[in-house]
């Protein structure tokens, strides 16, 4: 194959360190080559500027209407593209870095073609109206992915949509969790980038004409009409990105374009940006070395960047909001880490980006995500327990469980799923409540809310009192068939959105030739382990309605919970990930992905228990889970460290999609001052790695905050907390989402 | 200072006991992994049940009967102990608080030999002292801290308020120092009782009489614990007593860091 005959950048990459970066695109390469750790303080940092400070507060302005609005403005008028809009600005005189999704702040698009239905209903529930060529545009002339998706679904799929044993299927709108390779705008420009994905097509020119390589053919047109939509839009701020970015600010500007560009093509539930600010810091490194610009200047720039990226928005349902508390579209940043070679990739720009919650305050996105090694200079380890104390903003996942899987230049798209930045996506499933299968299993199919049939073909439990053996085998035999209904649906969904709604600019940042997983999850894994423990080292009596359905369980005794570090119950939850993983990689995925699967809920769990009946642990129904990984409220009776080493103990490997694990303390319950605070909190983190943990959030809050912020908003409109995998504004969730919160098991000490 | 010696100690320590396998054992009310403000670093805290004192403010009065805690033997404890003993290692250590500690002494005194010797890791001891004339010196070879809760220096309002004199803990903490021992002194501020500017002058100055204390704790009472009073069937005197304001509480530490004591 030949490489690119294209010779770009020499002036843009004077000082650079060479190699076979500058013929093929390789960003890895280049941050290699090219970056300084830094192993010192966070003395070196600067503060705001008064002019980020102004511009926060235009901003703050704005975003206090957009809450009492809900949603601020939409533009109705246009389907959403790359160059729908002409450019839009906060304050141009003021921006340092520019760019908006339409043409001006907190104005949302409309994107038809994940789903005109969702776009009808967004509108409809904040007092905006569709245009009409619009509408008539999909009646009449196409289609959109979720029309694809439902003429494709079978019974069994919608009946488990409606009872909720599978929820969160992004088949309504865009999936998202893909993650371009937005430096790769920086580093080469688009001119290289559009020869070479010419390059990857002309591969394929005399080759036998597959199904296959006909998809792939008409991606990379697409790929290559929409980076010249890139260059197109960022023309019309003024900048030229045919050619590579040649400073600092340039390359924080290329890189947030290719980003853009992204958000106005795409509504995907994640849209996370990926591993950028080490990346960057080699152009600003190399900046402040040539004197053109100070520390002020090169916070000034993350600061701004960050800025926009707090204001990402898309428009969704009320319903799509109380699912996920509030306003989320996960812009998660991956920090930090460690090189194969043992150097960490920690650079003066991870502690930069870190700072902007400093800065501005702090704010759930960008979804700031720390790749922690217990190899991570000390210095950065304290700075980010520090701004965790502090702003309770930063979730925590452990390189060093990822790093042999995936390298060291991954990123993690929404809250824990790692791929290598341009080089994997994954075909993102949401996930199946296990909790709820078991009831079924008991039930022999029939839903125990809507004494629904929902699964064919199984026969109830009659016995008075649950057996474990019975239970666990009928239990297995309703995962069989929750997987096989389950791929199904992720299958038709990932066809549907490639044909209808593909991401053309973010995957014109990846390689042609990916890996693809088939990410699939799982919901009230520990509400199902605590129901076996309690059958297996209690006695569970079933109480069932006149209908015969199993309604309510008594319980006889005690039980080993979740959380407690205690293997009884521990394995059970260990068993129920690897079990129900086997019966996924049974079955066929579309384009030969992988299947994977999380352990993550997000916020969704409060929803998942709304929908699912009284379950043998004892939880009543209604009663949310637990998020993601974590142990039941209240029932992770031996502290913190015990919980967390419960937790601990799911197999990554089972679970490569990612294990999601939410801890609350209070401050004074991690030490008496702030330097034994940050003490502690890095020995904490130091010690859940080394136990192979996977996945932290970190809150560090008092409850009285929480119950004040309930009371007076208004007061708290940055208050920020970490739920499953990502941050939210606590003042935007729904009150039972508050009181979930609020209620889960907070470490205190008396 | 008058010095009182008592021909015979006050009080008594429980005498040692077994379980059905004959294993030395002890009572113990619960366990704590992840404790942050026991000691330095992220502790493994053992409550052990019983004590003799009935403070008023007490926050744990269902850890004052002894056999109200579970039985445990000292394997188990090791056991448990040694499944997080890597990270406490390096993050922090052991701290074996109650209820009163020295009630069990037999059983403490071998935990500790037991986590020193076979796990290493650094330990706590947090108690009131009352007991401590009953163990010999070689008890604390084991113990690395005594978290030492003085809880009043003025001897009529220790009595009033614990049920029991203040003299023997004095006398500990004057053995703590001949024996070198490093201390963090512990000091719970309950507003009309502790927070007297004279009893806490007169107890500061004493302390800067003893060596190898590290810090003081000055530590806002608080009602969580009333509710098990109440649980319990027992009177809660202190229903009506405000926790101490902000002021007050930096007043009183600012007594003690005035004798250049590092105070949080």
């Amino acid at each position: 194959m030949n490489a690119p005959e294209v010779k770009v950048g020499l002036e843009a990459w004077r000082g650079f360190a060479g190699g076979e970066w500058q013929t093929k695109v390789d960003v890895r390469g280049f941050i290699q080559k090219n970056y300084t750790e830094y192993t010192g303080d966070d003395a070196f940092l600067a503060g705001p500027t008064e002019r980020t400070t102004k511009l926060w507060e235009e901003l703050s302005v704005l975003l206090k209407e957009e809450r009492a609005k809900g949603v601020l403005d939409v533009s109705a008028d246009i389907g959403a593209s790359i160059v729908a809009h002409g450019p839009g600005y906060i304050n141009k005189d003021k921006e340092v870095i520019v760019g908006l999704q339409t043409d001006a702040p907190l104005k949302r698009a409309i994107v038809p073609n994940g789903g005109l239905r969702m776009v009808q209903n967004g509108l409809e529930a904040y007092g905006f109206k569709l245009d009409p060529k619009v509408e008539e545009a999909f009646r009449l002339y196409r289609k959109d992915h979720n029309m694809g998706v439902f003429d494709a679904y079978s019974p069994d799929i919608l009946a488990c949509r409606k009872t909720g044993v599978i929820t969160g299927l992004p088949d309504a709108y865009g999936r998202g969790r893909i993650i371009g390779d937005y430096r790769r705008v920086a580093l080469y420009g688009v001119d290289f980038l559009i020869k070479d994905k010419k390059r990857e097509k002309a591969e394929l020119d005399y080759v036998d004409f597959t199904e296959d390589v006909l998809r792939t053919r008409e991606e990379l047109s697409e790929q290559i009409k929409a980076l010249n939509e890139l260059k197109q839009m960022a023309a019309s701020y003024g900048c030229d990105i045919g050619r590579p970015a040649a400073t600092g600010k340039e390359a924080v500007q290329w890189t947030y374009f290719g980003y853009l560009a992204a958000v106005k093509e795409q509504n995907g539930a994640a849209m996370s940006i990926g591993r950028i600010s080490t990346f960057l810091d080699v152009y600003i490194d190399r900046d402040i070395k040539e004197g053109t610009i100070s520390e002020a200047q090169a916070q000034e720039m993350i600061d701004d960047l960050v800025m926009k990226l707090r204001i990402v928005r898309f428009l969704r349902t009320p319903e799509y909001d109380q699912l996920f508390s509030g306003d989320p579209t996960w812009v998660t940043e991956s920090i930090g880490g460690m090189s194969e070679d043992g150097r960490s990739l920690v650079t003066k720009s991870s502690f930069r980006i870190l700072n902007t919650l400093n800065n501005l305050g702090p704010a759930p996105e960008p979804n700031l995500t720390v790749l922690w090694s217990t190899k991570l200079p000390k210095g950065f380890k304290d700075f980010c327990s520090k701004v965790s104390i502090e702003t309770s903003a930063i979730q925590y996942e452990s390189d060093d469980v990822m790093l042999p899987h995936w390298g060291d230049d991954y990123a993690i798209a929404c809250c824990v799923s790692a791929m290598r930045v341009g080089k994997q996506m994954q075909f993102f499933g949401a996930r199946a409540n296990l909790a709820k299968a078991m009831l079924y299993a008991i039930n022999g199919g029939v839903d125990e809310k809507m004494g629904l049939k929902v699964a064919e073909g199984f026969e109830p439990i009659t016995s008075e009192y649950l057996e474990y053996d019975e239970l666990v085998a009928k239990f297995d035999k309703m995962m069989d068939w929750l997987a096989t209904t389950y791929i199904k649906a992720l299958n038709a969904i990932h066809y549907m959105h490639d044909k209808y709604h593909y991401e053309r600019i973010e995957m014109a940042l990846h390689d042609r030739d990916i890996l693809r997983t088939m990410a699939c999850g799982i919901a009230g894994l520990s509400v199902a382990a605590d129901s076996l423990s309690a059958v297996k080292y209690a006695k569970v009596k079933i109480i069932r309605d006149e209908q015969g359905l199993a309604t309510d369980f008594a319980i006889e005794g005690e039980y080993p919970a979740f959380g407690n570090n205690d293997d009884r119950v521990d394995q059970i939850a260990v068993w129920l990930v690897e079990e129900f993983m086997n019966k996924i990689r049974k079955h066929k995925t579309y384009r030969n992905s992988l299947p994977t699967q999380s352990v993550l809920t997000i916020t969704s769990n409060v929803v998942y228990g709304k929908k699912t009946g009284n379950t043998p642990d004892g939880r009543r129904a209604g009663e949310p889970f637990a998020p993601g990984a974590n142990p039941m409220n209240g029932r992770d009776k031996s502290g913190f460290v015990a919980a967390g080493a419960s937790v601990a103990k799911l197999p990554y490997d089972a679970a490569l999609d990612g294990i999601s694990w939410t801890a609350t303390s209070t401050p004074d319950a991690l030490g008496h001052t702030l330097t034994d605070r940050v003490n502690n909190l890095t020995n904490c983190l130091d010690g859940f790695c080394s136990a192979q943990g996977f996945h932290i959030n970190v809150n560090v809050l008092n409850k009285d905050t929480l119950l004040d912020a309930m009371e007076h908003p208004e007061k708290y409109p940055q208050l920020t907390i970490r739920v499953s995998g990502y941050a939210v504004n606590f003042i935007k969730l729904t009150r039972e989402q508050q009181l979930d919160v609020i209620n889960r098991t907070f470490h205190v000490h008396c | 200072m008058s010095e009182t010696i008592p021909i015979k100690p006050l009080g008594e320590i429980a005498p040692a006991c077994v379980d059905e396998n004959g294993k030395l054992s002890g009572f113990v009310h619960s366990i704590e992994t992840g404790a942050a403000v026991d000691g330095p670093g992220m502790r493994f805290v053992l409550f052990v049940s019983g004590c003799q004192f009935r403070c008023l403010y007490c926050h744990n009065p269902d850890t004052w009967k002894m056999r109200n805690g579970k039985l445990m033997s000292v394997d188990e404890v090791l056991k448990e102990i040694g499944k997080y003993a890597n990270f406490l290692r390096f993050a922090g250590g052991v701290t074996i608080s109650g209820g009163e500690p020295l009630m069990q002494a037999h059983y403490v005194g071998e935990i500790f030999y037991r986590v020193k010797t076979e796990l290493k890791l650094h330990t706590a001891l947090d108690t009131q002292g009352f007991l401590a004339a009953h163990l010999e010196d070689e008890w604390f070879d084991n113990v690395d801290l005594v978290l030492l809760d003085i809880k009043q220096f003025n001897p009529e309002k220790y009595e009033r308020l614990t049920g029991k004199p203040l003299q023997p803990t004095l006398d500990f903490a004057e053995r703590l120092t001949r024996m070198g021992k490093k201390m963090w002194i512990r000091y719970v501020l309950v507003p009309g009782w502790t927070d007297d500017y004279d009893d806490v002058e007169k107890l500061a100055e004493y302390l800067t009489t003893l060596k190898g204390i590290e810090r003081v704790e000055v530590l806002p009472f608080h009602k969580m614990g009333e509710h098990k009073w109440e649980e319990l069937g027992l009177d809660y005197e202190l229903t009506n007593v405000p926790p101490p304001s902000q002021e007050l509480i930096e007043r009183v530490r600012n007594q003690f860091r005035a004798r250049g004591f590092f105070v949080c």
